[in-house]
This record gives structure tokens, C-alpha cells and sequence, in this order.
């Protein structure tokens, strides 16, 4: 027997939207949630009984964040100047540095973090969902991790076992 | 599949402040607007909600055709819902605005401003005889009673008075459908899904009410 949508959204809305903001930033990412969950209302009444929800919604997710990218991406004025990178000088805000230093990474190891380590989607999931095989996609992630201990500090007096995401593995 | 999803191309590159983390008044509005497309989209089945009574906190819900259950605190609101999901479909969202207009007939009720109620009601959840027996109920005025056996005469079927009993107590829209006017031969109130106390306490209501 199936649960109510309602407990779908409640039990996964978080994960869901810190997964399509680090694929495609703050402001896309409402609306990929937006499209995530009304996509997942659909058709939830015929998935099976014995379906894995947070995968599922991480797939839906991974597409829902392709559109709203290239929708953003047909509206896009041009700009004369690149604009800068997140700043990272707030210190204040732990996970700030951390969404920051997501932002920096290439698009294929930022999304494999995102599935891997914010969604929860092994990497055999992974990889049919991006393309490349599931080594490939450890190595996405294993690249992406290095190169986040290089550039993500968090607060020193901390030590990196409190990262509360696991992103950190 | 391959993505395009890429920095350069996702707002991150317009110059987009820092991510902060999720916060409860985020998923809220996001929530909201959740509930605003799937209605446009016809996706929302089931909405519900719940409202503070004097006989404890109610659970509303209606689907497209109207309001579909009431539930008492001590029917296990949880369990209803999961009912709902199983029974009409799985396509249920906690959407307070959908049911504004019942909640509000309710408080008016419960405050004796209110006789009857004026919403659309979907009687899905009783089938058969039992449907035929809560169509019936609002023949009983406000303020009054009729037996189990006057109503099982009421409906055809004088000697299926047990068969009432039970109709009554599963009535899938209590308050709206006033069960609680059904008592026992020797007027005491009887069985109720919300208790006997609330039983009473309706007919107390209702009696105060007739006598502004």
C-alpha cells in the first residue's frame, strides 16, 4: 500500500532541493524542485509498491534540472564580462563555503556529489543517469571530493567528521 | 543520458549570491506552490486539512467532487489518511486553502451560528445500503433525533435496524452528515466515531442552538 504523496514531500523535499541546488544553483533550483515534485505527484500512483522513493525523485530531479537549465539557457541575454565566482569569504556560513565550492567544481563531478553524496544514489544509479560506468562515476566523485578538501576550508576548529551532509566522505 | 547541466550555464554563473541550506520557510512556499500547480493540473485528489474543534482537532478532506471524510482525533489521523491513499488515491496533499469554506461552516456550526451545511460532499466512501442510509440523515432536523429503528423504517427497511447501527458509525462525513441525531430507542445517545462524550455534547450543541 502506498502512503500519501503528502509524506513524500515532507520526507524528501529537503534532500530533493539542496540536490538541485547544487546541480543548478539558487534560483533554477526552485524551479526544478517545483517541476521535480509536480512530475513525481503525476506519476506517483503507478510507481511500484516497493519502489526506492529518494532514488526515484533524484532521478526525476537529475532530468527536471536538465530542462530548467535549458530553458534558462534559451532565455539568457548575453553579458560582456564573466560574471565572478561565488564569493567565499563568508565565514559566518559553513555550508555557504560548501555550496560555493560545489559551485566551482565541473559540471559532471558537481553532479555526481550532488547524487551521489546529497541524494543518496548509488553509483551503478548514478551512471545510468549520466552516462559512463559506475568506476567512472566513483572516480567523478573521488576527483570532486579531492578537489572540495582543497578548496572547501571549513571552520579549522572543526574537524571535517562533523560535515554534516556526508559530503565530505 | 547526458546532461548539459553546466556552471557556466546555470544561474550560479549569473552572479547569484552563496547557497544557503534548506530552510523550513522554503519548503513551505515551495509546498504552497506545489499544491497551487497540481490543482491546475488536476493532480490534486485528495486535499486535506485539519481545524481545531471543541471535540478535538478534525481532519477535512475533499477530492475535485467535493468534501469526501471527516475524521475525529480519535480515528487516528494518520490511519485516515492512509485509508484515503488507499481507497481514492495516493494523490494526497496537505492543502488548508482547498478547504477554507467547510472549515469555516464548521466553526459556525460548532459555534451555533450554523444549521445546515452548504458544501459539495463526495460520497465515494459509502457504497449500498450504507450510502443510502447517510443521504438520509440530513432528513433529521438540527436539534432533533430519530431512532435507529425509525430511520431503518425511514429507509425502507424496518428490520434492518443493526444494519443502521452500522452505517451510521462508519458515515464517512460525521458533523456534515448528522449521525449524531441517530439514538437509541430509549434516547440515549448511543455509538459514535468520535466518542459518546462528543455524541452528547453535538446534542447539547444542537439543543441550545434550537432554543435562540
Amino acid at each position: 500500500m502506498k502512503e500519501p504523496f503528502e509524506q513524500v514531500v515532507q520526507q524528501h523535499g529537503a534532500r530533493v532541493l539542496r540536490v538541485c541546488r547544487a546541480v543548478v544553483g539558487p534560483v533554477d533550483a526552485e524551479d526544478a524542485w517545483s517541476e521535480t515534485f509536480l512530475s513525481a505527484l503525476s506519476a506517483y500512483p503507478q510507481l511500484p509498491a516497493d519502489a526506492n522513493v529518494e532514488a526515484w525523485l533524484v532521478t526525476i530531479a537529475h532530468r527536471k534540472a536538465v530542462d530548467v537549465v535549458r530553458r534558462a539557457a534559451r532565455q539568457a541575454v548575453p553579458v560582456e564580462r564573466l560574471p565572478e565566482r561565488v564569493a567565499q569569504q563568508r565565514a559566518d556560513g559553513r555550508d555557504l563555503d560548501l555550496w560555493a565550492a560545489l559551485a566551482a567544481l565541473p559540471t559532471k563531478q558537481r553532479q555526481v556529489l550532488a547524487y551521489h553524496h546529497l541524494g543518496g544514489l548509488p553509483y551503478a544509479q548514478v551512471a545510468a543517469l549520466l552516462g559512463g560506468t559506475p568506476e567512472a562515476a566513483r572516480r567523478a566523485a573521488a576527483d570532486g571530493v579531492a578537489t572540495l578538501r582543497r578548496t572547501y576550508d571549513p571552520d579549522p576548529d572543526r574537524s571535517p567528521d562533523t560535515d554534516p551532509e556526508g559530503v565530505l566522505p | 543520458m547526458t546532461s548539459t547541466v553546466g556552471y557556466a550555464e546555470s544561474s550560479w554563473a549569473q552572479g547569484a549570491p552563496p547557497v544557503p541550506d534548506v530552510t523550513p520557510g522554503e519548503l513551505a512556499a515551495l509546498h504552497s506552490r506545489l499544491v497551487e500547480r497540481a490543482g491546475g493540473e488536476g493532480l490534486l485528489d485528495v486535499a486535506y486539512r485539519t481545524l481545531d474543534s471543541p471535540l478535538g482537532a478534525l481532519l477535512v478532506a475533499a477530492t475535485p467532487v467535493g468534501v469526501v471524510r471527516v475524521a475525529f482525533a480519535v480515528q487516528d489521523h494518520e490511519q485516515v489518511l492512509a485509508d484515503l491513499a488507499a481507497r481514492v488515491s495516493p494523490r494526497v496533499l496537505h492543502a488548508p486553502g482547498v478547504l477554507d469554506v467547510v472549515a469555516h461552516e464548521l466553526e459556525e456550526y460548532f459555534a451555533g451560528t450554523r444549521r445546515t451545511f452548504d458544501v459539495a460532499l463526495d460520497l465515494r466512501l459509502a457504497q449500498g445500503f450504507r450510502r443510502e442510509v447517510v443521504q438520509h440523515l440530513t432528513a433529521v432536523p438540527y436539534g432533533r433525533t430519530a431512532s435507529y429503528a425509525a430511520m431503518a423504517t425511514e429507509v425502507g427497511r424496518p428490520r434492518a435496524v443493526r444494519a443502521v447501527g452500522t452505517a451510521c458509525a462508519l458515515n464517512p462525513l460525521p458533523l456534515l452528515l448528522p449521525c449524531h441525531r441517530v439514538v437509541r430507542s430509549d434516547g440515549t445517545p448511543g455509538r459514535y466515531a468520535g466518542g459518546e462524550r462528543a455524541k452528547h455534547t453535538l446534542l447539547a450543541l444542537e439543543r441550545a442552538g434550537r432554543a435562540h
